[in-house]
C-alpha cells in the first residue's frame, strides 16, 4: 500500500476514535440547536404579554389613530391621573399629547414609571409621524392628494434579467448570488480555521513524541505532510457530515413535536445555512417579489457552483493547511505556534474584503486578479461564479491554486527536513543550500 | 570489497560549539556484529544518525553495499534510536503494525510477525494497551521488535541495553546473536563492555570525535595482552624469579593460594609453566586476558592525556 495512504489512514482513525472527538461531534449539534431554538422560544413567550398604555389626547385628533394590537392595549383618558404614578398601577406608560403636533413638534410626551421601551416609542412615533405628514401635505390644498400619495408610495424595483446562450431570458439576482458566494466563503473560512490548527499539531506530533528519527528513516517528509493534511481533512468532512445529519434530525424532531410552525422555519434556514447567512437572503427576498426571487434562485448555475465549490474548497483548504503544516514543521512547541495563525487570518480576511469588492463589479480588475492570486481565489471566485466566469479563467485560477498548494506542501516538507538537519548547528548559506537538496 | 556492508570514509561533522566527528572511518563487515564504543558525547550517535541519513556529514562519504549511501537505502536499515520514542497515545499493536506498514510490510504479514515476536518477548497481553501505560523496559521491547520486524539487511541499535534488567538484557543479547546468525549485519553502540566481549565481532572505539581503537575483538584483546597469569596452588610456595616473572600479588583463601604474576616478554609460556609447576602444586594456570572494560578505560584515558 502507498505510504501516504497508510499515513492518511492512521491520522484519520486515531483522531476519529478519540473520545474527545466523539463527544464533541455529538454535543455540538445539540448546543447549536439550543442556541437557535432557545432564543426563539423565549421571544415567543414574551410576545404573549399585552401592555396597557393610556392615551391622553387634549386635541382629540390623534386618539383614533392608536389601534390596540397584540402588544399594546391603548386606553383613552381625559387627564393624567395620580394613580398612574403609584406603585400598584397596571399601566405601562402614558402618552400625553398637549397640542397640535403639526405646529408644535414637542407637544407629545410619553411618561412611564419604568424606562420607556424603544419598541413603544417607535410605534407611537410612527403613528403620529404619518398623520402629521398627511396634515402638512393637506395644508397645501392640492386636489386629489390622497391618490397622488398612494401613487408615489407604490413599490419600485428594477428587475435584472440575464440573457442565456440561446437568447432566452433568465431572471437573475445579484443579491442571491452574493449571498451564496458569502455562504461558501464562510464555509471555507470555518473549515480552515477549525482544522488548520489540527494539521499544525499533527505535524508537531512526531517531534514531541520523539518518533521523528524513525519516521524520517521510513517515509519521505512530503508523504508525511500530505498524509497529515489529507487525513485531517477527512476528519473534518466526517465531523461536518455527522453534524449536518444530526442538526437536520434535531430540527425535524423539535419542529414536529414541540413547535410546529417554528420548527418548519428553523429547518429550512438551519439545514441550508446553519450560520444564518441564508436568512439575510430571505430577508432581502421578502422585500422584492417573492416569485421573481425564486425564479432567480432557480436560475443560478447550481451544478457549476457545486463542482467549483468542491474544487475551490479542497484547493483552499490544501493551501492554508499546507501553510499550517509549514508552521508546524518550523516550530517545536505549541506555545511558539499560536502567533502564526495570524497571517492566515489576515489572508482570509483580505480575501473576504476582496470578495465584497468583487461583488460590486464581478468582471473588474480587482475581481480578476483576486481570483487568480491563490490566497484569495477560493473566496473571490465563489462570489464571481454566479455571474458567469469564462472557463479559461476558472481553469487558470484552479491550476494556480493547486500548483501553489502543492508547492507549499513541498516547502513544508523541506522545512521539516532541513529543521532536522539543522539540529545543533548554525548553518551557513552554502550549507542551507546543500541541505535543501538533501533527500 | 564484497564483504563490506557499510563503510564510512573520513566523515566529519561540526556543531555550533564542538566537533562531533573528526575524520572518522569505519568498516562494517557483512554478517558481523560491529560494536561502536566510546564515552558519552564521543560522537557515536552522530555517526549513527549520519548512517541513517537523519543528518548529513559536513564532509566524507558513507558507502552502503558498495555504492554511495542513497535516500532509499534507509529502507534496508532498521534503526533503534537512542532517544526512544513512539506514539504515546496509540495502542501498542496498532502502532507496531502502522510502523511496519511504513517499512513496506503488508498488514497481514506485519501482524503475523508481530504476534510471533510479542509472544517471544512475553508482551502479548499489552497488545491493546496504550504505549504510555507500559513500563520503560516494556516500551523498549516494543521498540526493539518494531526495529527488527521488517528484517532489514542492516540493523543499528543505539544503546540497546539501556533501561533493561539483566534478565531482559540477556534475552536481547540472544536475539541479537540470533539475528546475526540469520545473516543480518548489526551495528550497535554501547557502554556495556560485557556484552561487547560476548557478541561483537569487530569494534571501533571513538573518543573525542576520533577513532582511537578499531579491529576484531579477539585481535584487540590479543594486542592488549600484558602477560599476566593467574595461578592457583594448593601447596608449596612460588619463588621469586625476577628474570622470568614478577609476582604482582598473592592471596590465600582456606588452603588455596592465588598468585598473579607478569612474565617477562622474552619468556615463553611453556618455560613459565614448567618453573611454576616445580614450585607449587598447581590447581590452575591461566593467562589473564584483558577485558574490554579495561581496554576501554585504558585507551580512553591514554587518548585523553595525549
Amino acid at each position: 500500500m502507498n505510504k501516504t495512504l497508510i499515513i492518511i489512514l492512521r491520522e484519520y482513525t486515531t483522531r476519529v476514535s478519540k473520545k474527545s472527538f466523539i463527544l464533541l461531534t455529538l454535543l455540538m449539534p445539540v448546543l447549536f440547536a439550543a442556541l437557535i431554538v432557545v432564543p426563539i422560544f423565549l421571544g415567543k413567550i414574551e410576545d404573549d404579554e399585552q401592555k396597557k398604555v393610556v392615551v391622553v389626547d387634549r386635541t382629540g385628533k390623534y386618539l383614533p389613530l392608536f389601534k390596540t394590537n397584540e402588544k399594546y392595549l391603548y386606553v383613552p383618558d381625559s387627564e393624567v391621573r395620580a394613580d398612574y404614578k403609584s406603585d400598584d398601577t397596571d399601566v405601562e406608560a402614558v402618552v400625553l399629547i398637549t397640542g397640535n403636533l403639526a405646529n408644535n413638534p414637542n407637544a407629545a410626551t410619553i411618561y412611564g414609571r419604568k424606562e420607556i421601551q424603544t419598541d413603544l416609542r417607535s410605534s407611537v412615533e410612527e403613528v403620529l409621524a404619518s398623520q402629521i405628514r398627511k396634515e402638512k401635505l393637506s395644508a397645501y390644498d392640492v386636489p386629489g392628494l390622497d391618490d397622488i400619495i398612494a401613487d408615489v408610495e407604490k413599490d419600485f424595483s428594477v428587475t435584472t434579467v440575464k440573457w442565456s446562450k440561446d437568447g432566452g431570458e433568465n431572471f437573475s439576482s445579484s443579491d442571491i448570488a452574493v449571498a451564496a458566494g458569502f455562504l461558501f466563503t464562510f464555509l471555507i473560512y470555518m473549515f480552515v480555521m477549525a482544522y488548520g490548527g489540527m494539521v499544525m499539531q499533527s505535524v508537531m506530533e512526531e517531534k514531541t513524541n520523539r518518533i521523528m528519527e524513525i519516521m524520517v528513516s521510513s517515509v519521505k517528509p512530503f508523504q508525511l505532510m500530505m498524509g497529515k493534511i489529507v487525513g485531517v481533512a477527512l476528519v473534518g468532512f466526517t465531523q461536518i457530515a455527522i453534524w449536518g445529519v444530526l442538526l437536520l434530525g434535531i430540527f425535524t424532531i423539535v419542529g414536529q413535536v414541540l413547535m410546529p410552525e417554528l420548527g418548519a422555519e428553523a429547518v429550512s434556514s438551519g439545514a441550508i445555512a446553519p450560520m444564518g447567512v441564508d436568512s439575510a437572503a430571505i430577508a432581502q427576498a421578502s422585500e422584492g417579489s417573492q416569485n421573481e426571487m425564486w425564479v432567480a434562485l432557480m436560475n443560478l448555475p447550481f451544478l457549476e457552483m457545486g463542482i467549483m465549490f468542491l474544487l475551490y474548497f479542497i484547493g483552499g483548504y490544501l493551501l492554508f493547511a499546507s501553510f499550517f503544516a509549514a508552521v508546524g514543521a518550523s516550530v517545536n512547541s505549541q506555545e511558539d505556534s499560536s502567533q502564526f495563525t495570524m497571517p492566515v487570518i489576515i489572508f482570509l480576511i483580505f480575501g473576504m474584503y476582496a470578495a465584497m469588492g468583487s461583488a460590486q463589479n464581478t468582471d473588474g480588475p480587482l475581481a480578476f486578479w483576486a481570483s487568480m492570486i491563490p490566497f484569495t481565489s477560493p473566496i473571490v471566485m465563489m462570489v464571481r461564479i454566479p455571474f458567469t466566469v469564462p472557463l479559461w479563467q476558472e481553469l487558470l485560477s484552479l491550476a494556480i491554486l493547486y500548483g501553489t498548494a502543492l508547492s507549499m506542501v513541498w516547502v513544508a516538507a523541506k522545512i521539516y527536513r532541513v529543521g532536522i538537519l539543522m539540529y545543533g548547528k548554525k548553518p551557513t548559506v552554502r550549507e542551507m543550500m546543500k541541505w535543501i537538496r538533501y533527500k | 570489497m564484497n564483504d563490506i556492508m557499510l563503510s564510512a570514509e573520513h566523515v566529519s561533522k561540526r556543531f555550533a560549539r564542538h566537533t562531533a566527528l573528526d575524520d572518522v572511518s569505519i568498516r562494517v563487515r557483512r554478517g558481523c556484529v560491529f560494536g561502536l564504543l566510546g564515552p558519552n558525547g564521543a560522537g557515536k550517535t552522530t555517526l549513527i544518525r549520519i548512517i541513517n541519513r537523519i543528518t548529513a556529514p559536513d564532509s566524507g562519504n558513507v558507502t552502503f553495499c558498495g555504492h554511495p549511501l542513497a535516500p532509499d537505502d534507509v529502507f534496508n536499515i532498521g534503526y533503534l534510536p537512542e532517544e526512544r520514542g513512539l506514539y504515546k497515545k496509540m495502542k501498542v499493536g496498532e502502532q507496531a503494525i502502522y510502523l511496519a506498514q511504513l517499512k513496506g510490510l503488508d498488514r497481514r504479514e506485519a501482524k503475523r510477525r508481530l504476534v510471533e515476536w510479542f509472544e517471544k518477548f512475553g508482551i502479548m497481553p499489552w497488545w491493546d494497551k496504550k504505549l504510555e501505560e507500559l513500563s520503560k523496559g516494556m516500551q523498549q521491547k516494543v521498540q526493539f521488535v518494531i526495529t527488527v520486524l521488517h528484517e532489514p539487511e542492516l540493523l543499528i541499535f543505539d544503546e540497546p541495553f539501556s533501561g533493561f534488567d539483566p534478565v531482559n538484557a540477556e534475552l536481547l543479547k540472544r536475539e541479537i546473536l540470533e539475528l546475526r546468525d540469520k545473516g543480518h549485519t548489526i551495528i550497535f553502540s554501547t557502554h556495556n563492555m560485557g556484552s561487547v566481549e560476548e557478541i561483537c565481532d569487530d569494534i571501533a572505539l571513538i573518543n573525542r570525535s576520533k577513532v582511537v581503537l578499531e579491529g576484531a575483538v579477539a585481535e584487540v584483546r590479543d594486542s592488549h595482552r600484558t602477560g599476566t597469569f593467574e595461578i592457583v596452588a594448593s601447596a608449596g610456595r612460588l619463588q621469586e624469579r625476577p628474570e622470568l616473572y614478577q609476582i604482582l600479588d598473592q592471596s590465600r583463601q582456606r588452603d588455596l593460594i592465588t598468585y598473579h604474576i607478569r612474565k617477562e616478554q622474552t619468556v615463553t609460556v611453556a618455560q613459565l609453566a614448567t618453573c611454576v609447576a616445580d614450585d607449587v602444586e598447581l590447581r590452575s594456570f591461566a593467562e589473564k586476558m584483558p577485558g574490554m572494560n579495561e581496554i576501554f578505560i585504558q585507551t580512553v584515558s591514554r587518548s585523553n592525556h595525549e
